[in-house]
């Protein structure tokens, strides 16, 4: 069985070095974590409800995988979900009038940050509920298999929900029903305020998902190229039909659990040592080190993302409200 | 309430409870996620840990039917848990251990077994948290036999009633309201508690009796005040405990009224305002001069957008409108 259980590690000899690949994950990685940047300061300047949770840290994994998948193919997110949503190729202004409530927003403004769905995306749903999800995702994986559909579908969810009771039902329908399902664990190192290791005995989660025999496989999370590599053969074994795979990402969340958590529980010095790991910071170096892409042209795209943010962030926030008559819609 | 001039928040009040719960009797352990070094996300068990210990100030995995079952099986063999359950809407993951297990075991057992577990957790809406994070479902528990229902509305009474929770023998799921947290009141320093079952006067009056709970107390302090304006005498019972119910104290109240509105945040159909409203007619028919008015959110889920969830749930204006229809008085357009 432990044959089942992997860890990759990235052939610099045998990457396929392709540039436009470069300019898409560079651009990808920079539009959430600018993204991510400005719905802060949106969230401190008081214009939004609720909480903010950000993913900033953990741009490589959304990037890596959503690369692999097309239109179509579904993914079910969590509160952390809106760099997972931009990585399937949402729309920023919809999903800033999202979180500012607006009529424009990708559910009318009535779902919130936590709640960013896209049908024509394949945003299934995100979910306040820990671990709520990864069944979704996995009736997603059913309906594929019995419509006989090529599409995949992909569970993202954190450390922290490996320890709901759903979590582990959903991997074994998904294992027992061979369904094209792909489960990325996205292990940050903390579930809310708690270090996962206070809260798990297993030092890898992958083996969690060996626990229900899926080929389960470990990667470096801060490196888009790692990951994307990894997710892209278990995306191939999904659409042929050869079942789901486990991914577990190790990354780390560089902000608190929401915005104004106090971080009482780790200490700077960590949180340095992971920024000096961190995926964009790292992406740059690999592409200047391997000469695909120079300073000046990873400059301009950052600067290209920058610009189209704040595009998009203007407009949202000279949307309209929705009207109280949305109150009543779309109940059943 | 006894004199006194000190004044702590709802979350402290509630902090006190358990300690000196935790103090008197060491088979109460707390049970949750991010209560023990962390003090708890809305810092309700701030200090405990440091205190009690990991022993008994334990840190879960986010596993709400494990721990909540575990609650049940240390309740029945010894100890009295008090766990957490940091937003309501979580308690819905771990229902079958709540309503098949917690409520049942005495019954099924002929009265063998007990299970002394307190649920703290916090509802409501107000903060834009969304459909998942909002929601009033104290309904839902008191509709199952087997479980009492406390939600509190002062930091008086969430102090008082969660002491007695602790120490009930059977099932006890306590609500608080996550906007009343840092909302502050008069706790004395002395020790009291507040038995379940027993509604308290919030504000006495003649003309008409606001039957209420948790956060919509304060809105209907406020209603009953804009109401005095205009010559309206509002009395607002605050129930407290839905179940065991005080309909004793309501009928009281409409003898002297003869109206009464009921408001309460969660949804409006089905909602506990019905059982009020079905038990005065049954009970207090005749001293009625106007059919019971419910005044609750809108039958939606919470929308996020901060001006839909709030004319989605029952506001002062809301209740003011209610009281007026009891009164049959014409209604000013809002
Ligand atoms: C059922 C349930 N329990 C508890 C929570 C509160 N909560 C929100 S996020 C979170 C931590 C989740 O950690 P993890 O799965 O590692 O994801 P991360 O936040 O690190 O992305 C907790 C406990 C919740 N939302 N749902
Ligand atoms: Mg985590």
């Amino acid at each position: 069985m432990q044959e089942l259980l992997q860890t990759y590690h990235l052939n610099e000899n045998n990457f396929n070095w392709d540039k436009n690949w470069f300019i898409q994950a560079w651009r990808i990685m920079n539009t959430i974590r600018v993204f991510e940047e400005k719905s802060i300061q949106i969230y401190k300047k008081g214009l939004m409800g609720g909480s903010l949770h950000s993913s900033i840290g953990q741009e490589a994994v959304a990037a890596g995988v959503c690369m692999n998948l097309k239109k179509d193919d579904y993914i079910s997110i969590t509160y952390r979900g809106r760099g997972q949503a931009l990585a399937k190729g949402a729309d920023p202004f919809q999903l800033f009038s999202e979180i500012l409530g607006k009529k424009t927003g990708y559910c009318k403004g009535k779902g919130g940050p936590m709640h960013i769905t896209s049908q024509e995306l394949g945003i299934l749903v995100a979910n306040g509920i820990v671990g709520a999800g990864i069944p979704i995702a996995v009736g997603a994986g059913l309906s594929i298999k019995t419509l006989k559909k090529n599409q995949v579908s992909v569970a993202f969810f954190g450390d922290g929900a490996t320890n709901q009771g759903a979590f582990h039902e959903a991997l074994n329908l998904a294992a027992i029903y061979k369904l094209p399902v792909v489960f990325v664990c996205e292990n940050n190192l903390y579930s809310e305020m708690t270090p996962i290791k206070n809260a798990v005995l297993n030092e890898h989660l992958a083996e969690r998902g060996l626990a229900y025999r899926i080929p389960s496989i470990i990667v470096n999370g801060n490196d888009v190229r790692a990951v994307y590599e990894v997710a892209k053969q278990a995306v191939e074994r999904a659409r042929s039909g050869e079942g789901p795979t486990f991914i577990e990402a190790k990354t780390y969340r560089l902000l608190g659990h929401m915005i104004g958590d106090a971080e009482t529980y780790r200490t700077k010095e960590e949180v340095e040592e992971w920024r000096q790991k961190e995926p964009i910071r790292y992406f740059r170096d690999v592409c200047l080190k391997q000469n695909v892409l120079n300073e000046k042209e990873l400059d301009e795209i950052q600067q290209q993302v920058i610009q189209e943010i704040d595009i998009a962030y203007e407009r949202a926030m000279k949307s309209e409200e929705p009207e109280m008559e949305e109150i009543f819609n779309d109940v059943y | 309430m006894m004199s006194t001039n000190r004044i702590i928040s709802y979350a402290q009040a509630i902090n006190e409870a358990l300690k000196e719960e935790m103090a008197l009797d060491d088979r109460v352990i707390l049970l949750g996620e991010d209560i023990g070094s962390y003090g708890g996300v809305f810092k309700v068990t701030k200090g405990l840990f440091d205190e009690f210990g990991k022993e008994r100030v334990i840190d879960t995995p986010i596993s709400e039917t494990g721990f909540i079952g575990a609650g049940v099986g240390a309740a029945m063999t010894g100890l009295k848990p008090v766990i957490e359950i940091m937003w309501i809407d979580f308690s819905l993951v771990a229902m079958d251990q709540i309503i098949n297990q917690a409520a049942k075991m005495a019954y099924m057992s002929g009265g063998q077994t007990s299970v002394p577990m307190v649920i703290r957790t916090q509802g409501g809406g107000g903060r834009g948290n969304g459909a998942q994070h909002s929601q009033s479902l104290e309904t839902l528990f008191a509709h199952i036999p087997g479980l009492k229902v406390v939600a509190p509305s002062t930091p008086y009474d969430a102090k008082g009633l969660l002491k007695s929770s602790i120490r009930e023998g059977s099932p006890v799921i306590f609500i608080e309201h996550k906007m009343l947290y840092s909302q502050k009141g008069e706790v004395p320093e002395e020790e009291y508690t507040i038995p379940l079952g027993k509604a308290d006067i919030k504000r006495s009056g003649k003309d008409v009796t606001i039957v209420t709970l948790s956060r919509m107390v304060q809105f209907s302090l406020e209603a009953a005040k804009e109401l005095e304006k205009e010559g309206i005498d509002a009395e607002v019972i605050d129930l407290r405990t839905l179940v065991p119910l005080d309909i004793e104290t309501v009928k009281e109240s409409v003898k002297k009224t003869n109206r009464v509105v009921v408001v309460h945040e969660a949804t409006r159909s089905y909602g506990w305002g019905a059982e009020i409203a079905a038990r005065i007619q049954e009970e207090a028919f005749d001293d009625l001069d106007a059919p019971v008015q419910r005044v609750g959110a809108e039958d939606v889920p919470v929308p996020y957008n901060l001006n839909l969830e709030k004319e989605m749930l029952p506001q002062t204006k809301d209740i003011i409108q209610g009281v007026k229809k009891s009164l049959y008085l014409q209604m000013e357009t809002v």
